[in-house]
């Protein structure tokens, strides 16, 4: 089956696993602008880091038959740091024109401090006077709930926000319906030990149905695993759920959202 | 979708394997030396033990909400952040 990985950060992954991720039938991947593993020293760090997601990552992936996309901001790991935040927020719409750029992420929280969330809000307002899509990481573990409610809060403060062109990703059993009752979509990322599990995440599909959610990998440079979405295709397979049912969720659901966004095309593979 | 007796058959052996990982992980720090019984965190695995022993619906749920930090409507007048609008 094809499928699209919605979320997972190819800068930290080998060109191997772009082989590995096209013979399972990954057509196109959306790579949001997170935190290295280390915080960058200066706003040139991440200029570099903008250059490194729109013009490096979309070559590796075309030589494997993968569609690049992406989203631009600092991550809410670092925007701890105001003024480093606000240099990098200055600079991101020069960005904003590049051809495979879907929006503004993921921004969020971490830790859910007053720092985080005021350059979560000058992210939102920066989104919403570009007229771009949003995708929003949330916290952690025992700060998920309290973060992800905080996030909501602060999105409900912008009417002109349009909640269809906002994406709150790992959600899990205790997250996803307040998100998807705002409007929202919703992602699922398929961890090892700290997020979902593919049998858990396909609990949560039977749980709240299929519309407005999406499932990714989320496969970085910690432990993940880039074929997670396939795995979640195993499993939904193993239930019996319909062929249609499946490639809703890991097809036609991130081409819905994302193609809100200027920047996206893609054909149904099936379709060629 | 698979009846409650095709999904038993396919997990129960999984199940049981889960259940002597739980109690097995439990024992191998009985075994160890020194005490956590003091330690917040054996009683949030005790209590999500219980959550699972329970009859009730929505157990992942519950669980989830047991290793959650509450949530605080008032955050924003605490953190002084505006409302925007
Ligand atoms: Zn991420």
């Amino acid at each position: 089956m094809y499928y699209i990985d919605p979320h997972i950060h190819m800068v930290s992954r080998t060109t191997d696993d772009y082989e590995t991720l096209a013979r399972m039938g990954c057509v196109a991947i959306s790579e949001p602008a997170f935190w290295a593993g280390y915080d960058r020293g200066s706003a040139g760090g991440f200029r570099d880091y903008f250059v490194q997601l729109t013009e490096v990552e979309p070559k590796r992936a075309a030589d494997y038959g993968i569609e690049h996309f992406t989203w631009l901001c600092i991550n809410a790991k670092e925007a701890e740091n105001v003024q480093l935040s606000r240099d990098v927020l200055s600079l991101i719409p020069e960005f904003l024109d590049c051809p495979n750029v879907l929006g503004i992420g993921e921004i969020g929280l971490n830790k859910n401090t007053p720092n985080e969330s005021v350059i979560f809000q000058e992210h939102v307002e920066l989104a919403i006077y570009h007229d771009q899509q949003i995708l929003i990481h949330t916290p952690h573990l025992e700060d998920k709930y309290q973060g992800t409610r905080m996030i909501l809060d602060m999105l409900a403060d912008h009417p002109r926000l349009e909640p269809s062109r906002v994406l709150v990703d790992h959600v899990e059993e205790h997250t996803v319906r307040e998100v998807l009752d705002a409007g929202y979509w919703a992602g699922m990322t398929l961890y090892p030990v700290t997020k979902c599990t593919p049998a858990r995440a396909v609990d949560i599909i039977e749980t709240v149905g299929a519309a407005r959610l999406c499932v990714n990998s989320a496969g970085d440079w910690g432990p993940s695993k880039p074929t997670a979405v396939p795995d979640l295709i195993f499993e939904m397979r193993k239930r019996g759920h319909r062929e249609s049912l499946i490639k809703d969720i890991v097809f036609n659901n991130p081409r819905t959202f994302f193609s809100q966004s200027k920047n996206f095309r893609i054909a149904d593979p099936e379709a060629r | 979708m698979k009846s409650s007796k095709q999904i038993l058959d396919r997990e129960f052996l999984e199940l049981r394997s889960k259940l002597l990982d739980l109690a097995a992980s439990l024992d191998r720090i009985d075994r160890a030396e020194g005490s956590v019984a003091a330690d917040q965190r054996m009683r949030l695995l005790a209590e999500g033990i219980r959550i699972i022993g329970n009859q009730s619906p929505q157990r992942a749920y519950q669980i989830q909400q047991l290793f959650s930090r509450q949530f605080d409507p008032q955050w924003k007048q605490k953190f002084n952040l505006p409302t925007r609008n």
